[in-house]
């Protein structure tokens, strides 16, 4: 291989030919677009890999209402660039149910306003195919998975019966009903992440520096109070800290980390010397052992 | 540290491998450890989780790193491939922690495909296995050319010496048998660290490398051929002006202006433009996912491959090639499976099964069908040709995987060895008088009728009957009966489910011949597998072909019992009878669905001609 072949040029052409695999062989393929920093390498990476062509396919994001103020203005403006269509879908039923982070905890937000709200917005639109930026270094049951992942009518997931995987070969083939979930990313680590959005100059939401925010201390989290359906319990008062997010969720359930990196090489330098993992700050993943497998199986990405 | 550091080596893909309870997923957490890349807070969490599954013991339980899945952590073996990242000063490592049991070998392989080198686990204690010979062999056979020996759990066997050298021999024999030429050999102890990322001093015998040190340091060379290859996995079209061919170039290097061509064919053109996001380049190389434009219209579609003109790549439809059988059910010669590479999808069919491999002693043994976790040396039949190089020169060209048309499962992992000469010395002569003239000479439009149904349904009688009334009417028929069929064409074939798979497939191709002649015929076969009816319809146009499925209950077939067959086979004198003792799969979406329980025959064969002859008179 050439010298100048990079390591982050490798993953970049493997993602490319993922996501023309993916193009050439479903009939209604979607990309999962979460705004975060993963989605915004994945976009990216989307257009690199039909160029000059639009991408063939719409973005679709599963709004739960509770995301940061910040987040969906930055999803707007990624619509507003008018070459890829972005399909925004909330589950109506857990509107009515007023169901919130707040009152209902994190596992019942997850499940109602993610989780079913994915399989609604698939079903809706008959998508067999929808192409997610989650990465194996995340968490261990997605070190575990394909990057063609299998799934049942029911969204299913069986870690037990995945195909087998070789090469870049993959099976795409399904039945009426049945859906794969894609991932990229699978190769990339954390770090591959924000050096690729260094070299590529690619836009994340600002709330990955650190700024002087709102925050309050909670279960031993920061949490950023971003508007007014916050609700302060007895013993917390509101502080304004210097913070950033590595990772960007629901914002009650979403830790801030104090930083002073306000700029792209800051949170480099940063990354490098931190000892900690990056989904460290979820709510969500602090449930009991194994919780994403289970989550998965039942259809979370 | 920054890109550069980390990539200056390239990346490493390793796997490692072994049999279960040899310690790999210890040793992988343990490499991770000393490497210094285990976040604090996975740290803890592995405190916490070790002492929760051993409370008796403060050491660290490094397999929990990495078995992720809750059924793995209940039986504590590992089931499927988990993938880890981590880099230290000099290199970016990817590796895949296999699974050793041998359930779960299609897992191990599928880590394999991805690995350039492979970490084997031996246990000092135990010596080489059943599963350290079928996972170096399985290595062998994917195209890893090196290995790492590491000799484990030395702290039981007291860092003895000659323990560790006797299985080194033993392995570097093995190795050589299988055409491994790099071992690098090490004890070990993953439990405590020894010779892992450092060493503690207590083997002084040994004086090479650390196992860390040793990945940091061995280089994988590229297996690939040199010559041009891209296969095309999209036709990029966003406009009138643009016509642009997508693709990941598997080998060699492209310029503007070279002359490439178009495989499989003759087709030649110059490549006018290498079109990336990040803008024009004047040459890409294997690897670069590129869109290439060409100076003239050419026909060019997915799945092809444009290759170096000068240098194209060998062409066939028949190969000879080894088979990983991955499916929980058997592969049966002469079914058809969709075959996989690059971006091509054909169907294909396994001819002959020249012999299935012991993989603990590599001995050759016959075999007329692979079962889950066999490997085997088969002949291939395609119905396309395929521009392909031999695995061992090219994975991406060579490399393949075999789909189940049913259940669409993965099934096999294969690798073409090399191209069956009579394939290229038949070709197709060419003839004058074609089907359409056929038929037309005879006025009327060639149809296949399949009627499949359980013995004794009343299949030939019905299609008898038809016949006679088709013939009164004009038309010109054959009825191809199978039982007749097993006097002379299929008279060597019993009823085994390999058997009956080559039945149908022979009476398929003869029923397509005569369609081909112009006629209408009748084929009255039990052909209980749906795979099988699939490839008979697949010789056919769309409308040529009609599953008629004459659906009669087992238990009434069994009362008629015409040849006294099912009275035979409930007596234990009769094997393989379908409805019995071999399944029949009913069709689930039949042309025609004739339920003869309530239907008097007259009205079935009504039934038959007007759904037939209606399209006469278009």
């Amino acid at each position: 291989m050439t010298s100048s072949f990079t390591h982050l040029d490798q993953l970049e052409a493997e993602s490319i030919h993922i996501f023309r695999e993916v193009a050439a062989s479903f009939q209604r393929p979607v990309m999962l677009y979460s705004i975060g920093k993963d989605s915004s390498v994945l976009l990216h990476l989307l257009r690199k890999a039909f160029y000059p062509a639009r991408p063939p396919m719409p973005l679709l994001h599963v709004d739960t209402t509770w995301k940061f103020r910040e987040m969906i203005a930055f999803r707007e403006q990624v619509a507003a660039v008018g070459d890829v269509e972005v399909l925004v879908h909330i589950n109506q039923d857990g509107v009515r149910q007023g169901i919130s982070p707040l009152t209902h905890g994190a596992a019942v937000h997850t499940d109602v306003m993610k989780t079913a709200a994915l399989k609604q917005a698939l079903d809706k639109y008959e998508f067999d195919v929808a192409i997610g930026g989650a990465r194996r270094d995340e968490e261990k049951s997605r070190a575990k998975e394909r990057v063609f992942s299998f799934r049942n009518a029911q969204h299913r997931w069986d870690p037990k019966r995945q195909r087998p995987e070789l090469w870049d070969v993959y099976n795409t083939h399904i039945h009426k009903g049945e859906s794969v979930r894609v991932f990229p990313m699978s190769n990339w680590t954390e770090m591959d992440v924000w050096h690729y959005i260094r070299r590529e100059n690619i836009p994340v939401v600002p709330l990955y520096f650190a700024r002087e925010r709102s925050v309050v201390k909670r279960d031993g989290a920061l949490i950023m109070v971003d508007d007014e359906r916050f609700i302060l319990r007895d013993d917390e008062k509101i502080e304004t800290r210097m913070v950033r997010f590595r990772t960007l969720g629901c914002y009650p359930l979403t830790g801030a980390v104090e930083s002073s990196a306000d700029t792209l090489d800051a949170v480099i330098d940063e990354m490098m010397q931190s000892r900690s993992s990056e989904r460290q700050g979820r709510v969500i993943d602090h449930d009991p052992s194994a919780s994403m497998e289970r989550k998965k199986q039942e259809g979370y990405f | 540290m920054s890109e550069v550091n980390t990539s200056a080596r390239g990346s490493l893909r390793f796997i490692t491998c072994g049999s279960v309870d040899d310690g790999k997923s210890t040793l992988l957490g343990r490499l991770l450890y000393d490497a210094g890349v285990l976040p604090d807070d996975q740290l803890e969490m592995l405190n916490k989780e070790s002492r929760r599954q051993h409370p008796d013991s403060d050491v660290l339980d490094f397999s929990l790193l990495t078995d992720g899945l809750d059924a793995e952590r209940q039986q504590g073996i590992t089931i499927d491939v988990a993938y880890r990242y981590f880099h230290s000063a000099r290199r970016n490592f990817v590796v895949a922690d296999c699974p050793g049991h041998e359930q779960y070998t299609r897992n191990m392989a599928t880590g394999a495909s991805h690995a350039d080198l492979a970490v084997v686990l031996v246990d000092a204690r135990k010596g080489l296995l059943t599963q350290t010979r079928r996972h170096t062999y399985i290595c062998a056979l994917l195209g890893i050319r090196k290995v790492i020996l590491a000799v484990n759990k030395m702290d039981l066997v007291d860092y003895r010496q000659d323990v560790y050298e006797s299985i080194e021999v033993a392995y570097r024999d093995l190795a050589d048998q299988l055409g491994i030429r790099s071992v690098h050999a090490l004890p070990v102890a993953a439990l405590t660290g020894e010779n892992v990322g450092g060493r503690t001093g207590h083997m002084p015998w040994y004086q090479g490398p650390s196992l860390l040190e040793l990945l940091e340091s061995i280089d994988v060379e590229p297996v690939q051929s040199t010559d041009f290859r891209m296969p095309v996995q999209w036709v990029n079209r966003p406009n009138q002006d643009f016509r642009g061919y997508a693709g990941t170039i598997c080998s060699g290097i492209v310029k503007t202006g070279d002359e490439v061509m178009i495989q499989p064919g003759v087709h030649k053109a110059r490549v006018a433009r290498i079109v990336t996001a990040d803008g024009d380049l004047t040459q890409a190389h294997r690897g670069h996912a590129v869109t290439l434009t060409l100076d003239r219209e050419v026909d060019v579609s997915r799945g092809d491959v444009i290759t170096d003109a000068a240098r194209p790549a060998p062409e066939a439809d028949q190969f000879a090639a080894h088979l990983l059988w991955m499916g929980d059910e058997a592969l049966l010669p002469n079914r058809g499976y969709w075959l996989k590479v690059g971006a091509r999808t054909v169907n294909a069919r396994v001819t002959q099964i020249k012999h299935k491999v012991d993989v603990n002693t590599q001995a050759k043994l016959a075999a007329h069908r692979l079962a889950l976790n066999e490997v085997g040396y088969c002949n291939l039949d395609l119905d396309h040709p395929i521009a392909f190089e031999p695995y061992a020169a090219n994975h991406e060209l060579g490399g393949f995987i075999l789909i189940d048309r049913q259940t669409h499962a993965t099934v096999a992992c294969g690798m073409l060895d090399f191209a069956l000469h009579r394939a290229s010395n038949v070709h197709w002569q060419h003839l004058d008088v074609d089907k359409q003239l056929r038929a037309r000479s005879k006025g009327q439009m060639p149809r296949c009728l399949w009627f499949t149904g359980l013995s004794g349904a009343g299949k030939s009688t019905i299609a008898n009957l038809l016949e006679r009334r088709l013939c009164t009417l004009g038309y010109h028929t054959y009825l191809l009966d199978g039982d007749n069929l097993r006097h002379g064409l299929n008279r060597d074939l019993g009823f085994t489910p390999e058997a009956r798979v080559e039945n149908v497939r022979r009476v398929a191709e003869v029923a397509s011949l005569m369609v081909d002649a112009g006629l209408i015929v009748l084929v009255c076969v039990i052909s209980p597998f749906r795979s099988e009816r699939e490839f008979a319809r697949n010789l056919f146009g769309e409308d040529e072909f009609l599953e008629v499925f004459v659906d009669t209950s087992l238990e009434e077939c069994e009362r008629r019992d015409p040849k006294g067959l099912y009275r035979r086979a409930r007596a234990g004198e009769l094997s393989n009878f379908t409805g019995i003792d071999s399944p029949y799969e009913v069709p689930l979406q039949p042309q025609i669905h004739l339920r003869t329980g309530d239907m008097q025959l007259d009205a079935i064969v009504d039934t038959l001609l007007t759904r037939l002859l209606p399209s006469e008179n278009e």
